[in-house]
């Protein structure tokens, strides 16, 4: 096998590993549009690395959290429902990060990697980022797990509990934005919800614990990675979408397999 | 089966009330919800609050347990007080795989031994594997009863579910907390919509619409005045009770302050 295949395949995987257990929580926390809007916004992350002249990355986290904490100041006004209040910010901060891009003209960007993921050209240096922001990522979601849990069911109770619980969900908003920045590469900004989400979704019907549900979106995850990778390389498709498009299928297949209860 | 209580005892080094308001004033936006509210929990007393929709009962609740803010006044609390809440109702989203157990386990470390303690308690132990989601309202109600009783709670603060559990179901529910105060000597500060079902199990009833309109023994204040004109028909039986007032209410709830005075209430 090639190395760009290896490399493609254990960044891929690394992804989908992490994206499990987080995938599950945006499930779980009705966040999928929220995911969605921090990562169009990712764009315009990546445009001010450039400009600024820093790590791609670090301008993603960044624009993320400004991202999330604007969202939380709007919402306290509450004279808009939620999903409009994402929706203009979702679009809003896509279409500035192309237009921001669109002014550097000395830059050349590959714009289709970024919005749709360049995973067979993934890199040494790549790899590490996705492995130790990785780590970092499921440690910090370890820690945190038992309390996001506890406030995912009831933000009253837990506070009541004596939870910091405003600062669980910036917290859970941070893990976002990080795999946000370390998964662009690998599906691009426009599709990162789906590898999120879909395994997640699929896991629900066989998981009886929440870490069930995790471990088993992590799997299906890992499974439609491979699976959209070979069919990548054997019919000559864009990597990332065929991906999701593995992932769409297992979804609807599991879907299908009767359940004894 | 009962629950060991660690360091029960400390709190008995304080005297004076849980938990407590001075002049508590809450404001949503223009119109005051809470107007200089004063009321107290002492150990071991079950306090219930009523009165008519929008009087302000979860707001002095939710006041109390730190979930809104007062913008006057002040809530006070005996030190290092443990809190059991049991919300109004509480649903869990369907794509949470979530057992009874598991949900009792959220909210501190606690041993395996002590969930079961707990359930049984509450009188639900059959349902632990049961998903949260398929549970009935008034099973729900018994759960979030262990999940409080779990905290090992010096007071309980209980907002009574309006339609999700039958009148049957809800005696029960009080006859469980009527029990677990006995047992424990915890306080208990409860919202009710319906009087008859808590009267039995109350010590102080606190008739609440905006401010403090009457309060004292069951029997008393059903007898009062007040108690009966924000009640109407639905008082039950009327009793001969002289009594003389320094308010009245306009229409919309206001206070309108009498001349010749004399209560003592508020």
């Amino acid at each position: 096998m090639d190395d760009f295949v290896i490399r493609a395949l254990l960044a891929g995987g690394g992804i989908a590993l992490l994206a499990g257990p987080l995938g599950s929580f945006v499930v779980w926390r009705r966040m999928a549009y929220f995911g969605d809007t921090l990562a169009h916004s990712a764009l315009l992350g990546v445009t001010l690395g450039f400009l600024l002249g820093v790590n791609p990355m670090v301008g993603v986290m960044a624009v993320c959290v400004a991202l999330a904490l604007a969202l939380v100041a709007l919402q306290r006004r509450r004279n808009l429902a939620a999903d409009t209040l994402l929706g203009i910010l979702s679009h809003g901060s896509l279409s500035l990060g192309l237009v921001a891009l669109a002014f550097l003209e000395t830059l050349r960007v590959d714009l289709m990697a970024y919005l749709f993921g360049d995973i067979l050209s993934v890199t040494d240096g790549d790899l590490m980022a996705i492995y130790g922001g990785g780590a970092v990522a499921l440690t910090g979601l370890a820690l945190l797990w038992r309390r996001l849990l506890a406030v995912t069911v009831d933000e009253d109770l837990a506070r009541v509990e004596g939870m910091p619980v405003d600062a669980l969900r910036l917290a859970f908003m941070l893990l976002i934005a990080l795999v946000i920045a370390i998964a662009m590469k690998i599906v691009g900004i426009l599709l990162i919800t789906s590898l999120l989400i879909i395994p997640a979704a699929a896991a629900r019907r066989f998981a009886r614990t929440p870490e069930g549900m995790a471990a088993l979106a992590s799997i299906l995850g890992v499974l439609a990675v491979v699976a959209g990778l070979l069919a990548s390389l054997n019919w000559d498709l864009p990597g990332g979408p065929s991906v999701v498009v593995a992932a769409a299928a297992l979804f609807l297949l599991g879907s299908l397999v009767p359940l004894r209860r | 089966m009962s629950i060991p209580h660690p360091n029960r005892d400390t709190s008995a080094l304080f005297a004076g009330p849980l938990a407590w308001t001075e002049d508590l004033t809450v404001r949503f936006g223009r119109r005051t919800v809470l107007d200089r509210v004063n009321v107290a929990v002492q150990p071991g007393e079950v306090v219930t609050l009523i009165g008519p929709n929008g009087a302000g009962k979860t707001t002095l609740v939710r006041a109390v347990l730190g979930l809104v803010a007062p913008d006057g006044g002040r809530v006070l609390r005996r030190p290092n007080l443990r809190i059991g809440y049991m919300p109004q109702k509480l649903s869990v989203d369907q794509t949470l795989p979530l057992t009874v157990r598991r949900f009792l386990a959220l909210w501190r470390p606690v041993a395996a031994d002590r969930v079961e303690a707990a359930l049984e308690e509450a009188g639900v132990a059959r349902l632990a594997d049961s998903a949260v989601q398929t549970i009935s309202g008034g099973e729900m109600q018994r759960v979030l009863l262990a999940r409080a009783l779990l905290g090992d709670p010096d007071l309980l603060v209980l907002d009574e579910p309006d339609q999700a559990v039958d009148v049957h179901g809800q005696a029960e529910l009080f006859n469980r907390i009527a029990q677990v105060r006995q047992r424990r000597g915890c306080g208990v500060l409860l919202v009710s919509h319906d009087l008859h079902t808590v009267m039995a199990r109350t010590d102080r009833v606190i008739c609440l619409n905006g401010h403090v309109c009457c309060s004292g023994r069951p029997e008393d204040v059903s007898r009062h005045p007040e108690y009966h004109a924000l009640f109407g028909g639905h008082a039950g039986d009327l009793a001969v009770y002289v009594h003389h007032h320094d308010h009245a209410h306009a229409e919309d709830g206001k206070v309108v302050p009498d001349h010749d005075g004399g209560c003592c209430h508020g």
